[in-house]
Protein backbone atom coordinates (compact mmCIF):
# COMPACT_ATOMS: atom_id res chain seq x y z
CA UNK A 1 0.00 0.00 0.00
CA UNK A 2 2.77 2.47 0.98
CA UNK A 3 4.72 1.98 -2.21
CA UNK A 4 1.58 2.18 -4.32
CA UNK A 5 0.56 5.51 -2.79
CA UNK A 6 4.09 6.78 -3.17
CA UNK A 7 4.03 5.80 -6.83
CA UNK A 8 0.74 7.64 -7.34
CA UNK A 9 2.30 10.76 -5.83
CA UNK A 10 5.14 10.77 -8.34
CA UNK A 11 2.96 12.48 -10.93
CA UNK A 12 2.30 15.40 -8.53
CA UNK A 13 1.04 16.31 -5.04
CA UNK A 14 -2.43 15.07 -4.06
CA UNK A 15 -4.88 15.29 -1.20
CA UNK A 16 -5.82 12.13 0.69
CA UNK A 17 -9.16 12.06 -1.11
CA UNK A 18 -7.49 12.28 -4.53
CA UNK A 19 -5.15 9.45 -3.55
CA UNK A 20 -8.07 7.23 -2.58
CA UNK A 21 -9.84 7.98 -5.83
CA UNK A 22 -6.72 7.28 -7.91
CA UNK A 23 -6.03 4.07 -5.98
CA UNK A 24 -9.59 2.77 -6.37
CA UNK A 25 -9.65 3.64 -10.05
CA UNK A 26 -6.43 1.80 -10.84
CA UNK A 27 -6.21 -0.99 -8.28
CA UNK A 28 -9.35 -1.18 -6.17
CA UNK A 29 -11.53 -3.14 -8.61
CA UNK A 30 -12.73 -5.57 -5.97
CA UNK A 31 -12.01 -3.75 -2.73
CA UNK A 32 -12.00 0.03 -2.55
CA UNK A 33 -9.48 1.24 0.04
CA UNK A 34 -10.77 2.88 3.23
CA UNK A 35 -9.92 6.50 3.96
CA UNK A 36 -8.53 5.35 7.30
CA UNK A 37 -5.96 3.17 5.51
CA UNK A 38 -4.89 6.09 3.31
CA UNK A 39 -4.41 8.47 6.23
CA UNK A 40 -2.65 5.88 8.40
CA UNK A 41 -0.27 5.05 5.55
CA UNK A 42 0.41 8.73 4.77
CA UNK A 43 1.13 9.38 8.44
CA UNK A 44 3.71 6.56 8.40
CA UNK A 45 5.27 7.82 5.16
CA UNK A 46 5.49 11.32 6.64
CA UNK A 47 7.31 10.01 9.69
CA UNK A 48 9.81 8.13 7.55
CA UNK A 49 10.43 11.20 5.37
CA UNK A 50 9.22 9.60 2.14
CA UNK A 51 6.47 12.22 1.71
CA UNK A 52 6.12 15.81 2.92
CA UNK A 53 3.22 18.17 3.43
CA UNK A 54 2.97 20.30 0.31
CA UNK A 55 0.23 22.54 1.65
CA UNK A 56 -2.75 22.73 3.96
CA UNK A 57 -6.10 24.12 2.87
CA UNK A 58 -8.87 25.18 5.11
CA UNK A 59 -11.94 23.03 4.60
CA UNK A 60 -14.37 25.96 4.84
CA UNK A 61 -15.52 25.15 8.37
CA UNK A 62 -14.62 21.46 7.98
CA UNK A 63 -11.29 19.80 8.81
CA UNK A 64 -8.11 21.03 7.15
CA UNK A 65 -7.03 19.17 4.00
CA UNK A 66 -3.38 18.24 3.70
CA UNK A 67 -1.77 17.95 0.31
CA UNK A 68 1.03 15.38 0.18
CA UNK A 69 4.10 15.43 -2.05
CA UNK A 70 6.66 12.70 -2.57
CA UNK A 71 10.24 13.48 -1.45
CA UNK A 72 13.50 12.53 -3.22
CA UNK A 73 13.86 9.71 -0.67
CA UNK A 74 10.34 8.58 -1.58
CA UNK A 75 11.13 8.54 -5.30
CA UNK A 76 14.25 6.51 -4.63
CA UNK A 77 12.26 4.12 -2.42
CA UNK A 78 9.67 3.52 -5.17
CA UNK A 79 12.49 2.90 -7.65
CA UNK A 80 14.05 0.30 -5.37
CA UNK A 81 10.70 -1.40 -4.76
CA UNK A 82 9.94 -1.64 -8.48
CA UNK A 83 13.42 -3.00 -9.17
CA UNK A 84 13.16 -5.73 -6.53
CA UNK A 85 11.52 -8.96 -7.76
CA UNK A 86 8.71 -10.38 -5.65
CA UNK A 87 9.60 -13.59 -3.90
CA UNK A 88 7.92 -16.50 -5.67
CA UNK A 89 5.69 -18.23 -3.12
CA UNK A 90 6.31 -21.96 -2.91
CA UNK A 91 3.11 -22.68 -0.92
CA UNK A 92 4.72 -25.85 0.36
CA UNK A 93 2.73 -25.94 3.56
CA UNK A 94 -0.55 -25.01 2.00
CA UNK A 95 -3.82 -25.64 3.74
CA UNK A 96 -4.80 -27.93 0.89
CA UNK A 97 -1.82 -30.20 1.41
CA UNK A 98 -2.59 -30.33 5.12
CA UNK A 99 -6.23 -31.20 4.42
CA UNK A 100 -5.30 -33.97 1.98
CA UNK A 101 -2.88 -35.55 4.45
CA UNK A 102 -5.36 -35.24 7.30
CA UNK A 103 -8.09 -36.82 5.16
CA UNK A 104 -5.76 -39.75 4.42
CA UNK A 105 -4.64 -40.33 7.99
CA UNK A 106 -8.16 -40.04 9.37
CA UNK A 107 -9.61 -42.41 6.78
CA UNK A 108 -11.73 -39.77 5.03
CA UNK A 109 -12.03 -39.41 1.26
CA UNK A 110 -9.02 -37.44 0.03
CA UNK A 111 -10.18 -37.94 -3.58
CA UNK A 112 -13.56 -36.45 -2.70
CA UNK A 113 -11.88 -33.53 -0.98
CA UNK A 114 -9.78 -32.87 -4.09
CA UNK A 115 -12.85 -33.11 -6.36
CA UNK A 116 -14.77 -30.66 -4.19
CA UNK A 117 -11.85 -28.24 -4.23
CA UNK A 118 -11.54 -28.65 -7.98
CA UNK A 119 -15.21 -27.74 -8.48
CA UNK A 120 -14.80 -24.70 -6.23
CA UNK A 121 -11.75 -23.55 -8.18
CA UNK A 122 -13.63 -23.90 -11.47
CA UNK A 123 -16.64 -22.07 -10.04
CA UNK A 124 -14.39 -19.13 -9.18
CA UNK A 125 -12.67 -19.35 -12.57
CA UNK A 126 -16.08 -19.07 -14.24
CA UNK A 127 -16.87 -15.92 -12.28
CA UNK A 128 -13.53 -14.41 -13.28
CA UNK A 129 -14.00 -15.44 -16.92
CA UNK A 130 -17.43 -13.78 -16.98
CA UNK A 131 -15.96 -10.64 -15.44
CA UNK A 132 -13.19 -10.71 -18.02
CA UNK A 133 -15.67 -10.97 -20.88
CA UNK A 134 -17.62 -7.98 -19.70
CA UNK A 135 -14.72 -5.97 -18.37
CA UNK A 136 -12.21 -3.45 -19.67
CA UNK A 137 -8.59 -4.18 -20.49
CA UNK A 138 -7.45 -3.72 -16.87
CA UNK A 139 -10.11 -6.20 -15.75
CA UNK A 140 -8.87 -8.68 -18.33
CA UNK A 141 -5.28 -8.48 -17.16
CA UNK A 142 -6.18 -8.70 -13.47
CA UNK A 143 -8.53 -11.64 -14.03
CA UNK A 144 -5.96 -13.42 -16.22
CA UNK A 145 -3.42 -13.25 -13.41
CA UNK A 146 -5.86 -14.88 -11.00
CA UNK A 147 -6.97 -17.42 -13.63
CA UNK A 148 -3.41 -18.57 -14.35
CA UNK A 149 -2.78 -19.04 -10.62
CA UNK A 150 -5.97 -21.05 -10.22
CA UNK A 151 -5.06 -23.15 -13.22
CA UNK A 152 -1.75 -23.96 -11.53
CA UNK A 153 -3.64 -24.97 -8.37
CA UNK A 154 -5.87 -27.21 -10.45
CA UNK A 155 -2.89 -28.93 -12.00
CA UNK A 156 -1.59 -29.62 -8.51
CA UNK A 157 -5.00 -30.98 -7.49
CA UNK A 158 -5.01 -33.35 -10.48
CA UNK A 159 -1.44 -34.47 -9.91
CA UNK A 160 -2.15 -35.08 -6.24
CA UNK A 161 -5.33 -36.99 -7.09
CA UNK A 162 -3.25 -39.24 -9.34
CA UNK A 163 -0.70 -39.79 -6.55
CA UNK A 164 -2.98 -40.37 -3.58
CA UNK A 165 -2.00 -44.03 -3.19
CA UNK A 166 1.66 -43.16 -2.89
CA UNK A 167 0.96 -40.23 -0.56
CA UNK A 168 -1.15 -42.49 1.66
CA UNK A 169 1.81 -44.88 2.01
CA UNK A 170 4.24 -42.02 2.71
CA UNK A 171 2.12 -40.55 5.49
CA UNK A 172 1.36 -43.97 6.94
CA UNK A 173 -2.37 -43.87 6.30
CA UNK B 1 -37.88 -41.67 -24.36
CA UNK B 2 -36.65 -39.01 -21.98
CA UNK B 3 -34.58 -40.14 -19.04
CA UNK B 4 -33.54 -36.53 -18.44
CA UNK B 5 -36.51 -34.17 -18.83
CA UNK B 6 -35.52 -30.81 -20.30
CA UNK B 7 -32.35 -32.24 -21.82
CA UNK B 8 -31.57 -31.86 -25.47
CA UNK B 9 -29.10 -34.74 -25.54
CA UNK B 10 -28.53 -37.36 -22.88
CA UNK B 11 -26.79 -40.65 -22.36
CA UNK B 12 -27.42 -43.31 -19.77
CA UNK B 13 -25.17 -46.07 -18.53
CA UNK B 14 -22.90 -46.16 -21.59
CA UNK B 15 -20.40 -48.97 -21.85
CA UNK B 16 -17.72 -49.30 -24.47
CA UNK B 17 -14.82 -51.72 -24.33
CA UNK B 18 -11.66 -51.62 -26.42
CA UNK B 19 -9.78 -54.91 -25.95
CA UNK B 20 -9.50 -55.69 -22.26
CA UNK B 21 -10.04 -52.10 -21.12
CA UNK B 22 -13.43 -50.46 -20.63
CA UNK B 23 -13.24 -46.96 -22.16
CA UNK B 24 -16.72 -46.20 -20.80
CA UNK B 25 -17.99 -48.05 -17.77
CA UNK B 26 -21.52 -46.91 -17.00
CA UNK B 27 -21.20 -43.28 -18.08
CA UNK B 28 -24.24 -40.99 -17.96
CA UNK B 29 -24.55 -37.45 -19.23
CA UNK B 30 -27.05 -34.75 -20.17
CA UNK B 31 -26.98 -31.30 -21.76
CA UNK B 32 -29.75 -28.73 -22.24
CA UNK B 33 -30.25 -26.43 -25.23
CA UNK B 34 -27.92 -23.43 -25.01
CA UNK B 35 -25.82 -25.05 -22.29
CA UNK B 36 -22.04 -25.38 -22.52
CA UNK B 37 -20.74 -28.46 -20.69
CA UNK B 38 -17.02 -29.10 -20.31
CA UNK B 39 -15.92 -32.73 -20.30
CA UNK B 40 -12.68 -33.03 -18.36
CA UNK B 41 -10.52 -35.83 -17.07
CA UNK B 42 -7.05 -37.34 -17.36
CA UNK B 43 -5.69 -38.66 -20.67
CA UNK B 44 -7.20 -42.03 -21.48
CA UNK B 45 -10.10 -41.55 -19.05
CA UNK B 46 -12.71 -42.03 -21.77
CA UNK B 47 -13.73 -38.43 -22.45
CA UNK B 48 -13.17 -38.59 -26.22
CA UNK B 49 -14.97 -41.94 -26.38
CA UNK B 50 -17.91 -40.33 -24.56
CA UNK B 51 -17.94 -37.45 -27.06
CA UNK B 52 -17.76 -39.82 -30.02
CA UNK B 53 -20.68 -41.87 -28.66
CA UNK B 54 -22.78 -38.78 -27.93
CA UNK B 55 -22.11 -37.47 -31.43
CA UNK B 56 -23.09 -40.77 -33.02
CA UNK B 57 -19.62 -41.29 -34.49
CA UNK B 58 -19.30 -44.65 -32.73
CA UNK B 59 -21.86 -46.91 -31.06
CA UNK B 60 -21.59 -47.89 -27.41
CA UNK B 61 -21.63 -51.62 -26.55
CA UNK B 62 -24.61 -50.93 -24.31
CA UNK B 63 -26.60 -48.03 -22.88
CA UNK B 64 -28.90 -45.39 -24.39
CA UNK B 65 -28.30 -42.04 -26.06
CA UNK B 66 -31.37 -39.86 -26.42
CA UNK B 67 -31.74 -37.01 -28.88
CA UNK B 68 -35.07 -35.63 -30.05
CA UNK B 69 -36.98 -38.72 -28.93
CA UNK B 70 -34.65 -41.10 -30.77
CA UNK B 71 -31.99 -43.51 -29.49
CA UNK B 72 -28.69 -42.92 -31.26
CA UNK B 73 -27.24 -46.08 -29.74
CA UNK B 74 -29.55 -48.33 -31.76
CA UNK B 75 -30.01 -46.14 -34.85
CA UNK B 76 -28.73 -47.32 -38.25
CA UNK B 77 -25.42 -45.89 -39.49
CA UNK B 78 -27.17 -44.10 -42.36
CA UNK B 79 -29.70 -42.38 -40.08
CA UNK B 80 -26.96 -41.46 -37.63
CA UNK B 81 -24.90 -39.90 -40.43
CA UNK B 82 -27.89 -37.89 -41.61
CA UNK B 83 -28.55 -36.70 -38.08
CA UNK B 84 -24.89 -35.71 -37.63
CA UNK B 85 -24.95 -33.63 -40.79
CA UNK B 86 -28.20 -31.83 -40.05
CA UNK B 87 -28.18 -31.40 -36.28
CA UNK B 88 -24.59 -31.52 -35.05
CA UNK B 89 -21.50 -29.37 -35.62
CA UNK B 90 -17.91 -30.42 -34.96
CA UNK B 91 -14.71 -28.60 -34.03
CA UNK B 92 -11.53 -30.59 -33.57
CA UNK B 93 -8.10 -29.76 -32.17
CA UNK B 94 -6.54 -29.29 -35.59
CA UNK B 95 -9.30 -27.62 -37.63
CA UNK B 96 -9.35 -30.53 -40.11
CA UNK B 97 -10.17 -28.19 -42.95
CA UNK B 98 -9.95 -29.47 -46.53
CA UNK B 99 -6.57 -28.14 -47.73
CA UNK B 100 -7.54 -27.89 -51.41
CA UNK B 101 -10.54 -25.63 -50.76
CA UNK B 102 -10.51 -21.95 -49.83
CA UNK B 103 -11.59 -21.02 -46.30
CA UNK B 104 -14.98 -19.82 -47.57
CA UNK B 105 -15.48 -23.07 -49.51
CA UNK B 106 -14.59 -25.01 -46.35
CA UNK B 107 -17.20 -23.16 -44.32
CA UNK B 108 -19.81 -23.57 -47.07
CA UNK B 109 -19.06 -27.30 -47.48
CA UNK B 110 -21.55 -28.70 -44.89
CA UNK B 111 -24.34 -26.70 -46.54
CA UNK B 112 -23.35 -27.87 -50.02
CA UNK B 113 -23.33 -31.49 -48.76
CA UNK B 114 -26.84 -30.88 -47.40
CA UNK B 115 -27.97 -29.80 -50.87
CA UNK B 116 -27.99 -26.03 -50.40
CA UNK B 117 -27.24 -24.05 -53.60
CA UNK B 118 -23.77 -22.60 -54.13
CA UNK B 119 -24.76 -18.92 -53.82
CA UNK B 120 -26.84 -19.44 -50.71
CA UNK B 121 -24.13 -21.59 -49.11
CA UNK B 122 -21.51 -18.95 -49.89
CA UNK B 123 -23.68 -16.17 -48.48
CA UNK B 124 -24.17 -18.06 -45.20
CA UNK B 125 -20.46 -18.95 -45.07
CA UNK B 126 -19.41 -15.32 -45.47
CA UNK B 127 -21.84 -14.24 -42.78
CA UNK B 128 -20.41 -16.72 -40.26
CA UNK B 129 -16.84 -15.90 -41.23
CA UNK B 130 -17.52 -12.23 -40.53
CA UNK B 131 -18.96 -13.13 -37.12
CA UNK B 132 -15.89 -15.24 -36.37
CA UNK B 133 -13.66 -12.33 -37.51
CA UNK B 134 -12.04 -14.23 -40.39
CA UNK B 135 -13.78 -12.61 -43.36
CA UNK B 136 -10.42 -11.39 -44.67
CA UNK B 137 -9.04 -14.91 -45.19
CA UNK B 138 -12.02 -16.16 -47.21
CA UNK B 139 -10.06 -16.58 -50.45
CA UNK B 140 -7.02 -18.18 -48.82
CA UNK B 141 -6.44 -21.88 -48.40
CA UNK B 142 -6.09 -23.35 -44.87
CA UNK B 143 -2.32 -23.72 -45.30
CA UNK B 144 -2.01 -19.97 -45.84
CA UNK B 145 -3.68 -18.81 -42.60
CA UNK B 146 -2.52 -18.79 -38.97
CA UNK B 147 -3.55 -21.48 -36.49
CA UNK B 148 -5.94 -19.11 -34.72
CA UNK B 149 -7.57 -18.04 -37.99
CA UNK B 150 -7.83 -21.65 -39.18
CA UNK B 151 -9.55 -22.66 -35.96
CA UNK B 152 -12.04 -19.79 -36.24
CA UNK B 153 -12.76 -20.92 -39.80
CA UNK B 154 -13.39 -24.40 -38.36
CA UNK B 155 -15.80 -22.92 -35.78
CA UNK B 156 -17.60 -21.04 -38.58
CA UNK B 157 -17.89 -24.32 -40.49
CA UNK B 158 -19.35 -26.02 -37.40
CA UNK B 159 -21.93 -23.23 -36.97
CA UNK B 160 -22.97 -22.67 -40.57
CA UNK B 161 -25.68 -25.35 -40.53
CA UNK B 162 -27.22 -23.87 -37.34
CA UNK B 163 -26.60 -27.08 -35.40
CA UNK B 164 -28.49 -27.85 -32.19
CA UNK B 165 -25.37 -29.40 -30.63
CA UNK B 166 -21.73 -28.47 -31.20
CA UNK B 167 -19.10 -31.06 -30.28
CA UNK B 168 -15.71 -29.49 -29.65
CA UNK B 169 -12.78 -31.83 -28.96
CA UNK B 170 -9.84 -29.83 -27.54
CA UNK B 171 -10.72 -26.88 -29.82
CA UNK B 172 -7.94 -24.69 -28.42
CA UNK B 173 -5.36 -27.44 -27.91
CA UNK B 174 -3.13 -26.24 -30.75
CA UNK B 175 -3.48 -22.50 -30.05
CA UNK B 176 -1.64 -20.03 -27.84
CA UNK B 177 -3.49 -18.52 -24.87
CA UNK B 178 -4.75 -15.38 -26.61
CA UNK B 179 -6.03 -17.18 -29.71
CA UNK B 180 -7.50 -19.96 -27.59
CA UNK B 181 -9.44 -17.50 -25.46
CA UNK B 182 -10.74 -15.67 -28.52
CA UNK B 183 -11.96 -18.93 -30.07
CA UNK B 184 -13.74 -19.83 -26.82
CA UNK B 185 -15.34 -16.40 -26.56
CA UNK B 186 -16.63 -16.56 -30.12
CA UNK B 187 -17.78 -20.18 -29.80
CA UNK B 188 -19.68 -19.60 -26.54
CA UNK B 189 -21.12 -16.27 -27.76
CA UNK B 190 -22.45 -18.05 -30.85
CA UNK B 191 -23.90 -20.85 -28.72
CA UNK B 192 -25.74 -18.33 -26.55
CA UNK B 193 -27.10 -16.49 -29.57
CA UNK B 194 -28.30 -19.61 -31.36
CA UNK B 195 -29.27 -21.65 -28.26
CA UNK B 196 -27.01 -24.48 -29.43
CA UNK B 197 -25.65 -26.83 -26.77
CA UNK B 198 -21.88 -27.28 -26.66
CA UNK B 199 -20.12 -30.43 -25.49
CA UNK B 200 -16.56 -29.31 -24.94
CA UNK B 201 -13.77 -31.81 -24.28
CA UNK B 202 -10.78 -30.05 -22.78
CA UNK B 203 -7.98 -30.64 -20.32
CA UNK B 204 -7.43 -26.90 -19.85
CA UNK B 205 -9.17 -25.37 -16.84
CA UNK B 206 -9.13 -21.87 -18.35
CA UNK B 207 -11.00 -23.22 -21.37
CA UNK B 208 -13.43 -25.14 -19.16
CA UNK B 209 -14.12 -21.87 -17.32
CA UNK B 210 -16.07 -20.75 -20.41
CA UNK B 211 -18.58 -23.55 -19.77
CA UNK B 212 -21.71 -23.45 -17.63
CA UNK B 213 -20.69 -26.61 -15.78
CA UNK B 214 -18.18 -29.39 -16.02
CA UNK B 215 -18.19 -33.14 -15.70
CA UNK B 216 -15.13 -35.23 -14.96
CA UNK B 217 -14.56 -38.59 -16.63
CA UNK B 218 -12.39 -40.96 -14.65
CA UNK B 219 -11.87 -44.63 -15.49
CA UNK B 220 -14.82 -44.55 -17.87
CA UNK B 221 -17.22 -43.17 -15.26
CA UNK B 222 -18.71 -39.68 -15.17
CA UNK B 223 -18.73 -37.46 -12.15
CA UNK B 224 -20.95 -34.42 -12.53
CA UNK B 225 -19.50 -31.68 -10.37
CA UNK B 226 -22.88 -29.98 -10.05
CA UNK B 227 -24.45 -33.30 -9.04
CA UNK B 228 -27.23 -33.07 -11.60
CA UNK B 229 -26.63 -36.43 -13.25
Amino acid sequence: MGHTLLGLLESGPRHGYDLKRAFDEKFGHDRPVHYGQIYATMSRLLKSGLVAIDGVESGGGGPERKRYAITEAGISDVGQWLGRPEKPQPYLQSTLYTKVVLALVTGRSAAGLLDTQRAEHLRMMRILTDRKRGGDFADQLICDHALFHMEADLRWLELTAARLDRLAKEVGA
Amino acid sequence: MSAYPGSLLWAQDLRKVYGPTPALDGASFSVRAGEVVAVMGPSGSGKSTLLHCLAGIISPDSGSIGYGGQDLATMSDARRSALRRSEFGFVFQFGQLVPELTCTENVALPLRLAGVGRKEAQRAALEWMARLEVAEVGDKRPGEVSGGQGQRVAVARALVTSPRVIFADEPTGALDSLNGERVMQLLTDASRETDAAVVLVTHEARVAAYSDREIVVRDGKVRDMAGTV
